[in-house]
């Protein structure tokens, strides 16, 4: 019970700081909207290519825009000593990273599913494979955060920061990004998504029960 | 009630972080109540406040949310009217809705030590330099605080470049040499 109500406070306290930095949430989303506007304009704009690279664009903005977003996560909490506070809780470290990370992607993976859809009209893709798209998406999304967060845990106390993130947590998206793309490219082609999502849930299955342990971990090697 | 001396660099600091458990000691363990705190972490984290030199508050929430939500993420959960009442006694009375960033650095430890005011359940305080940045008011307020929770059989763990300034049959000094 307790614990529950100091999870409540962790959540609230997340939310509240978010809503205060409200230029981060701003980047984060209009970042996204702004390279995933870009790449038409890099290649040939025809009605046949267009449709075939979309998906792929939107995913590489989702990644890049949640690298963006991963630098800042658990930074200034770690500089001014907060981080370490809210690990002396009563509570285990691993569901504070659970409250954290879900924060994390309510206010940057969440907001990129719902501008998703409009800008795969840029990219002429049918209303089917902007389904197809909108699920990979919403199973992938929580993975890239998981895995970003990961990389920030691990870069804490380091020098190089966010450069030093990204370069660190990009090559673990590989396998996010194939499957990803993979099912809105299988569906084009006539072959069933299903097989894509399926290990895309794999994967986040394995990721939400292990991941948030070895965040907690690197954490704390981090606090001592 | 402990009390830390060493020169810079002599291990204040580590030491209270052991003791707090933040950090595993190379050798030995830290017990209380007979167990070794790395068995049972998040009942000893429940019985013990550990303050070190860095503020652990937050730039962009004001005075009153920032003690809130310390408390309130270390267990505690309390009426406003009770937080206030604490501000008041640490003198950050008229400062309650300004942003945490706008206090001078006395204030800000000042607003730790309001933490300490509203939360009655540890028994345990370790506190790493409690008297830095503060002014003489603040410093004598304080150590009549951590007197009080002694005389009421609580446990203080401090470092401070000070001379010990309590009544001697409740003080140990421990002097840490390189």
């Amino acid at each position: 019970m307790k614990t529950l109500k100091i999870l409540k406070a962790l959540f609230g306290r997340e939310l509240k700081l978010i809503f205060r930095n409200q230029s981060d949430l701003f980047t984060t989303f209009f970042f996204f909207i702004i390279v995933c506007s870009l790449f038409p304009f890099g290649v040939k704009p025809s009605s046949e290519l267009l449709p075939q690279i979309g998906p792929g664009m939107i995913w590489i903005s989702a990644l890049l825009a949640s690298t963006v977003s991963n630098a800042r996560f658990l930074l200034s909490d770690f500089n001014d000593g907060s981080l370490e506070q809210i690990f002396l809780a009563p509570i285990p470290s691993t569901l504070i990273i659970y409250v954290k990370v879900f924060v994390q992607w309510l206010t940057t993976g969440f907001p990129l599913l719902i501008v998703a859809p409009i800008l795969s009209l840029q990219f002429g893709l049918k209303y089917q494979e902007i389904m197809v798209l909108m699920i990979s998406l919403v199973i992938g999304t929580p993975l890239l955060t998981l895995i970003g967060a990961l990389g920030s845990a691990l870069t804490l106390g380091g020098r190089g920061g966010g450069g030093l993130v990204a370069i660190l947590v990009l090559p673990l998206y590989i396998p996010v990004l194939i499957f990803g793309v993979g099912s809105v490219l299988s569906y084009s082609s006539g072959i069933s998504p299903e097989t894509s999502f399926l290990v895309l849930s794999a994967i986040l299955v394995f990721a939400l029960v292990f991941l948030p342990y070895a965040i907690a971990l690197s954490i704390k090697l981090a606090l001592e | 009630m402990l009390y830390v001396q060493g020169a810079n660099g002599a291990g204040k600091t580590t030491l209270l972080k052991i003791i707090s458990g933040v950090l595993r000691a190379d050798s030995g363990e830290v017990l209380w109540n007979g167990l070794n705190i790395h068995e049972s972490l998040e009942d000893y984290r429940s019985i013990m406040a550990y303050i070190n030199h860095q503020q652990a508050q937050k730039d962009e929430l004001s005075v009153l949310e920032n003690l809130e939500i310390t408390l309130s993420i270390s267990g505690i959960f309390e009426q406003k009217a009770l937080l206030q009442d604490a501000l008041n006694l640490v003198g950050l009375s008229q400062y309650h809705l300004r942003p945490f960033r706008t206090l001078s650095q006395g204030q800000k430890r000042r607003l730790s030590m309001a933490r300490l005011v509203v939360d009655k359940t540890r028994p345990l305080w370790i506190l790493d330099e409690p008297f830095n940045a503060l002014d003489k008011a603040g410093i004598h307020l304080l150590e009549g605080f951590m007197q009080s929770h002694i005389d009421a059989g609580g446990m203080v763990v401090l470092t401070s470049h000070l001379e010990p300034n309590f009544s001697q049959k409740s003080l140990k000094v421990l002097r840490l040499n390189q």
